[in-house]
């Protein structure tokens, strides 16, 4: 007769087969995860490898030079998209944000269902067709390639992934605390714009961040609406040079200091898709939680 | 201010309420989960409107005047009838500036006079003490019995005449619980206060009148002493003995 005591121990096979395949498991989790990991591993160090050479101060300082004369940078480009960035973030932002409001205030009906799908299908669309059609709308009249132009395509591509962001977050918001503000007396836009956008701001923030890391390395939709340029130029209405675009045109060249370049440019912009992914973490530490 | 009177009637959770709570005095309302109390409280300060497809019938007069009607205005009404929660809801915001975003909203007070205005309240609700030197930090920082006072000192900013609390001990412990108690009885000299509680023991200690009920209906009311000594309904003597709820 066996005691409880001894009931508790279990047979040995039992035992081993079961610490094995723990073990098995465990060890096909690491290994995966491992896997991830190991392309963006590949690529960092690659992309550090080819372009560390090439960068320097002439790089952020100045403007490409024409074929056959050494050095020259590029300045123009990285001015370019921060432009183009901040272009975006005036359309993008304001639109995704009160969309986003929109739908988790009062977007429980058939509108606000219609909304959203519409911003699910316009993020799936594909960021050419996008750019072809800002080059229909704007260049065509305006018969010019313009900073303008390609500032509206990555605005009207950030638009839905700010607009989810914020309606999930705002939705998270708990109730009670806006309770608490209609209990003070505060009217729906006050208990919004006061209490509700207060709460979910760290959150909004990396949204926004991931949004413009998300726009900052598009490349095709600018092919036909900033296009590019290899001249320093900060005006609104004419061709704007964008990082990506100028990797593209130097990468595919066949000048070997062109190409090193290319390197240089694209690690630039891992450089800054990292510090935002970093900063939008930073943003969310610790003060995410809205109440206890 | 005048007591309220009112009768009311509201199929699903409350039905044909007729009660008058008389001013600067604690009115407890006791009974069973789900009987309709917190609902029934939260018909005084019109907070039941967020909710989509409630129906409010019959009339709340507050000082004479029904709080239903279409040319009330419900912002002010929320201003005179406060509310304090089961869970204190601190913004996440700092403790200065929660205490101030009533006044803020409402235009009350600026600068000098609204530094003022928070200490005062800070001090009505026997808060301002522990938190002095703090008044910058997080409102979050604090224990749940400091977050309570605080919601409180929140809503004694913008000059209430009336507060509604809905268990508010509920979250608490006994010793914080206390003190709340204690705040409420000095509070009473100032406002009506009435409190929902489930703890019967609370309800007899800090009320001068109780009101109990059942499914929606209140069953009896009358002075606290009599009703937990001497109910006249059984089913209210069976409530206080602990027979059910």
């Amino acid at each position: 007769m066996t005691s409880p005591a001894s009931r508790l121990r279990g047979t040995l096979p039992r035992r081993t087969r079961r610490l094995l395949a723990n073990g098995l498991m465990w060890a096909c989790a690491t290994l995966c995860a491992a896997a991830a990991l190991v392309p963006l591993g590949f690529l960092l160090y690659y992309v550090a490898a080819q372009g560390l050479p090439a960068i320097g101060l002439a790089f952020f300082t100045q403007v490409p030079k024409p074929v056959g004369e050494p050095g020259g940078g590029m300045a123009n480009a990285i001015v370019g998209t921060l432009i183009l960035i901040g272009l975006a973030s005036l359309v993008g932002l304001p639109i995704g944000l009160l969309g986003g409001i929109y739908l988790a205030e009062f977007g429980s009906n058939r509108l606000g269902a219609a909304i959203r799908f519409s911003a699910d299908v316009l993020s799936g669309v594909p960021s050419i067709v996008i750019g072809i059609f800002v080059y229909a709308l704007v260049v065509v009249p305006m018969h010019r390639f313009s900073a303008l132009a390609g500032g509206l395509t990555l605005g009207v591509m950030m638009i839905p992934t700010v607009m989810r962001t914020s309606e999930e977050l705002i939705r998270l918001v708990p109730t009670s605390l806006r309770e608490a503000a209609l209990a003070l007396g505060a009217t729906r836009p006050v208990t919004v714009f006061r209490v509700v956008l207060l709460a979910a701001r760290a959150g909004l923030v990396t949204g926004v961040l991931l949004a413009i890391a998300r726009v900052a390395g598009e490349t095709a939709p600018l092919l036909f609406t900033a296009f590019g340029s290899g001249l320093w130029s900060t005006r609104l209405d004419e061709p704007i040079a964008s990082l990506p675009v100028q990797v593209f045109t130097y990468a595919i060249s066949p000048y070997r200091d062109w190409q090193a370049q290319a390197w240089a440019g694209a690690l630039v912009l891992v450089t800054i898709v990292l510090i935002l992914s970093a900063a939008a973490r930073y943003a969310t530490r610790g003060r995410f939680r809205t109440v206890m | 201010m005048r007591g309220l009177s009112f009768h009311y009637g509201r199929f699903q959770a409350l039905r044909g309420i007729d009660l008058a709570i008389r001013e600067r005095q604690i009115t407890a309302l006791i009974g069973p989960s789900g009987c309709g109390k917190s609902t029934f409280l939260r018909t005084l300060n019109r907070m039941n409107e967020v909710i989509d497809g409630a129906r409010t019938e019959g009339t709340v007069l507050l000082d004479g005047e029904d709080i239903y009607q279409p040319y009330i205005d419900v912002v002010a009404l929320r201003r005179r009838v406060g509310m304090v929660f089961q869970r204190p809801n601190p913004f996440p915001m700092s403790i200065f500036d929660n205490i101030a975003f009533g006044p803020r909203i409402h235009g009350l007070a600026r600068g000098a006079e609204l530094d003022a205005l928070v200490e005062t309240s800070l001090q009505r609700a026997a808060l301002w003490e522990e938190v002095r030197e703090k008044l910058r930090e997080s409102a979050l920082s604090l224990s749940g019995g400091q977050q309570q006072r605080l919601c409180i000192a929140r809503l004694l900013a913008v000059d209430p005449d009336v507060v509604l609390m809905d268990e508010p001990c509920s979250a608490l412990d006994p010793i914080s619980t206390l003190r709340i108690e204690e705040l409420m009885d000095d509070l009473r000299e100032s406002y009506t206060i009435v409190i929902v509680t489930h703890n019967m023991q609370q309800a007899a200690r800090v009320s001068q009148e109780t009101g109990f009920f059942l499914n929606g209906e209140l069953i009896e009311f009358g002075p606290s002493e009599r009703i937990f000594t001497d109910p006249h309904d059984r089913r209210t003597e069976a409530y206080i003995t602990g027979r059910f709820g």
